[in-house]
């Protein structure tokens, strides 16, 4: 990944020098919520049928996907399919850089063809994280229409990419790194800036 | 997914699995389970990581498994793989090790999978070059050696592949018993597997009649037994049968074939009396009535199939690991 994280687990809370926090807890899970209500809006737009499916990207991805999931089955009753998709084997950068390890892939059982896939990350930063996830995509299926939605969108693009759906958009220096905190791997849940 | 960081596993060739840590070892596992889910139930078998990277096979010895298996991993990966067996090059020119190395270096070949039947072949080529360098080799970039099995020395992909099989079929590898019966003397993977299932925390006993192990096997993280019945009543969970190697035999091992099936052969009433959950493996080829009862290769405790599998990924995640990140200083 670019350096848009690197947070140490349990290391989070404004206290630090130079840290500013982003969002707390409960602004992550306000977002959370508003982000579902979104999707919910422009998937189904004349209640319309076409099966959505959440694909996160590892780590953080892959659980704001679940936690999306989550809440767009509490608003609207509708189980969401969701998956992760690991885009290493397809990134641009590979060469420079020693190698990574691999994270995990899986698809929902009834796969991806025809759906509205999309896709979930915590920061988007230069786009080249998605620009790979969209090449992986394409070799597992042929969705009806790919979505892009994400917790942080940072800035500095490098591709012609935007998100769909952005939960805080957040104005960065390219050396600083935001850092995206989630229960499931970090103990706590917020966002910091530093 | 654990074992490997974004520092990557510092290889730089795989010669061997004796010498590599256990970190090295499980990040190659976890990669190669990482390239089976990335892999499965997909349209497309075909992964864009190593696209103009070129693999060459140099092959001295025949073999069909760990060459396909080698190319089918870098063309899953989009590597350019070409195939050069000694036969059909310029080594029945007279052509010596060291300059057809040099020469498919020098030819823009990142990776070198060489089998050889000389113990300690690949070291040497991995030696030479990683010392003429990259200004004579005229290139950018060092050349990856990866050793497809050396005379009677080492294999390591193949016991890297056995151990992903174990960990798929068992779970794990560590605190496992693993008993490896026959030909140890001429097995190159049962030395490779010997280190590499210790490291990984695995115990390993070796069933062989006397002629058949190697001098120093006392130094081998093993333990050493010549009752194959007395050690299957222990209740192994894997037993792992070797072939008799017959090419690389000169001089009489054991009384007769016969005999040596009697008494070292893993029969359907042997099988019978491992553990419920126990796994039989064999690196292939192997020789059904010698080293193995048909029915027992057959069986669903057999995991010989999977294990040709598993070879892909493995090999993959070796590939992977040599090539497609920044070069190794």
């Amino acid at each position: 990944m670019p350096s848009r994280r690197r947070g140490e687990p349990g290391s989070g809370g404004a206290s630090a020098e130079g840290e500013r926090e982003l969002l707390s807890a409960a602004d992550l899970a306000r977002t959370v919520a508003r982000v579902a209500h979104e999707i919910i809006e422009r998937t189904t737009p004349d209640g319309g049928s076409a099966p959505v499916v959440l694909l996160g990207l590892p780590t953080r991805g892959t659980y704001l996907a679940r936690r999306l999931a989550e809440r767009i089955t509490e608003i609207t009753g509708a189980v969401v399919p969701t998956g992760t998709l690991d885009p290493t084997l397809y990134r641009d950068d590979l060469r420079l850089r020693p190698t990574r390890a691999l994270a995990e892939t899986e698809l929902p059982p009834g796969g991806i063809d025809d759906a509205v896939v999309v896709l979930v990350d915590d920061v988007l930063f230069s786009g080249r994280t998605v620009r790979a996830a969209l090449d992986a995509l394409r070799d597992h299926g042929r969705p009806r229409a790919v979505q892009l939605a994400v917790l942080i969108d940072r800035g500095h693009r490098e591709l012609p990419i935007r998100a769909d759906y952005v939960g805080k958009n957040v104005p960065t220096n390219r050396s600083e790194d935001v850092a995206v905190r989630m229960t499931e791997v970090d103990g706590e849940d917020g966002v910091s800036l530093r | 997914m654990t074992g490997a960081t974004d520092t990557g596993i510092g290889l730089r060739h795989l010669l061997s699995t004796e010498g590599l840590r256990r970190e090295q070892a499980e990040a190659l596992l976890d990669t190669a389970a990482g390239m089976e889910q990335a892999l499965t139930g997909r349209a497309v078998r075909k992964l864009p990581t190593l696209r103009g990277r070129t693999v060459v096979t140099l092959f001295y010895e025949n073999s069909t498994r760990t060459r396909v298996s080698f190319e089918v991993a870098g063309k899953w990966m989009s590597a350019d793989t070409i195939n050069v067996s000694a036969s059909a090059s310029s080594v029945s020119k007279g052509e010596s090790l060291r300059d057809t190395a040099a020469t498919l270096g020098a030819a823009g070949a990142d990776c070198l999978i060489v089998r050889h039947p000389a113990s300690g072949a690949p070291h040497r080529i991995a030696a030479w070059l990683d010392r003429v360098g990259h200004s004579h080799l005229g290139r950018e970039g060092h050349v990856a050696v990866v050793n497809a099995g050396d005379g009677t020395h080492e294999h390591p992909t193949q016991a890297l592949l056995d151990a992903a099989t174990l960990r798929a079929r068992l779970g794990q590898v560590e605190g496992t018993h693993v008993t490896i019966v026959g030909d140890i003397l001429h097995s190159r993977v049962a030395r490779s597997n010997a280190h590499l299932l210790a490291t990984l925390g695995a115990r390993v006993t070796l069933v062989a009649p006397p002629t058949l192990l190697p001098v120093g096997v006392g130094d081998w993280p093993v333990t050493v037994s010549h009752d194959l019945d007395a050690t299957l009543a222990t209740g192994p969970d894997a037993v792992m049968m070797l072939r008799v190697q017959a090419e690389r035999m000169h001089g009489g091992f054991f009384p007769s074939a016969r005999e040596y099936a009697i008494r070292f052969g893993l029969s359907q009433d042997r099988a019978d009396r491992l553990p419920d959950h126990a796994v039989v493996l064999h690196p292939g080829p192997a020789v059904r009535g010698m080293e193995i009862a048909s029915s027992v290769a057959d069986s669903s405790r057999a995991a010989i199939a999977e294990q040709v599998t598993a070879g892909v990924h493995v090999r993959m995640a070796v590939l992977y690991h040599l090539l497609a990140g920044e070069d190794v200083a």
